[in-house]
C-alpha cells in the first residue's frame, strides 16, 4: 500500500471481553464506516461477549491486574493495584467510565452494535470459541450476521486492514 | 485555507473543502456543494440539514450519529443512504459547518 492511498476496508477483531477491552474496535470499526470505508467486526475469545444478548450491556472494566487506574480522577493518583480486588472496585469504574462515555454520547454496547450494523458494518462471531462456549446462535444479538471459521474470517477480509484489539 | 467558487460566490473553505464562514452559506451554496459529493438534495436531506444548523446553533457543534437519532429523530440507515459513505461528514459539509471533531 502507498502512503497516499485510501484505507478502503478494515477487519476488527474484538478479543477481549471487559468494557475497555470492547470499546476501541467498536469504536475503530464504527469511525471507518463515518468515513466510507467498509468494515467488519470479528469477536472472538471474551471478545464475544460484547455480541451475546445477555451479557453485552453488563461488561466491566478490569480493575485486577490494571497498573494504569488512578484516583480519584482517570489521570489522578496511580492506584495501587491490590485496590483493583476490593468488592465494589470493577462496578464503580465501570460505572465512572459508563457515565463519562454517556456525555461524549458513545452509546451503550447493545445500541452501538446495533449502529455499526445498521451503518452497514458486518458481524462475525468466531467459531472455535462458539464451540469452546457452547453458544447457539440465538444467544447472539440480532446483528451477528455468521459464525466463521478463521478461514472464512481471512478470506473475506481480503483487501482489508487487519486491526486486532 | 482557499477560496472557491460555489454557486457563483466566492467562498472560504478548508483544504478538504468545510466552508469557513457559515454566514457565506445558503440553500444554492449547500445544492452546489451536495452535487459535488454527488447527491440531489430532497425533503428527507433537508430535515437532516436543518437539524444540524438548529443543533450546531445551541451546542456549537456538529451532531454526532447518535444525537441525530435520539434528539434529531433520524435513523442510522437513514443517514447512510442520504448521505452515503460518511453521512456527518458530508452533511456537516452541505449544511456549511466545519468538519466534525467526533470520533462516534
Amino acid at each position: 500500500m502507498t502512503e497516499n492511498e485510501k484505507i478502503r476496508k478494515v477487519s476488527v477483531i474484538v478479543s477481549k471481553g471487559t468494557l475497555d477491552g470492547v470499546y476501541p474496535g467498536l469504536i475503530m470499526a464504527n469511525g471507518a464506516r463515518m468515513e466510507g470505508i467498509e468494515a467488519s467486526l470479528f469477536f472472538t475469545f471474551f471478545g464475544l461477549h460484547a455480541v451475546v444478548k445477555k451479557k453485552m450491556d453488563k461488561l466491566k472494566v478490569a480493575t485486577v491486574g490494571n497498573p494504569a487506574m488512578c484516583v480519584p480522577t482517570p489521570m489522578g493518583m496511580s492506584m495501587p493495584t491490590w485496590m483493583g480486588a476490593l468488592p465494589g472496585m470493577s462496578a464503580f469504574a465501570t460505572s465512572m467510565m459508563k457515565k463519562e462515555m454517556e456525555k461524549l454520547d458513545i452509546p451503550p454496547v447493545s445500541e452501538f452494535v446495533e449502529m455499526i450494523h445498521d451503518a452497514g458494518g458486518s458481524l462475525y462471531a468466531c467459531k472455535a470459541t462458539v464451540d469452546m462456549f457452547k453458544l447457539k446462535m440465538q444467544d447472539f444479538c440480532p446483528q451477528v450476521d455468521k459464525v466463521l471459521t478463521v478461514g472464512e474470517f481471512y478470506e473475506l477480509s481480503a483487501g482489508a486492514e487487519i486491526i486486532f484489539t | 485555507m482557499a477560496e472557491k467558487q460555489i454557486a457563483g460566490k466566492t467562498i472560504e473553505v478548508t483544504d478538504d473543502g468545510f466552508m469557513v464562514k457559515h454566514e457565506q452559506w445558503d440553500r444554492e451554496v449547500a445544492a452546489a456543494i451536495a452535487a459535488e459529493e454527488g447527491i440531489e438534495l430532497t425533503d428527507d436531506h433537508w430535515k437532516v440539514l436543518e437539524f444540524i444548523d438548529k443543533d450546531f446553533k445551541e451546542k456549537g457543534a456538529v451532531p454526532g450519529i447518535r444525537r441525530m437519532n435520539k434528539v434529531g429523530g433520524i435513523s442510522t440507515k437513514e443517514l447512510y443512504t442520504l448521505f452515503p459513505d460518511g453521512p456527518v461528514k458530508k452533511a456537516a459539509k452541505i449544511a456549511g459547518y466545519p468538519k466534525p471533531a467526533s470520533c462516534v
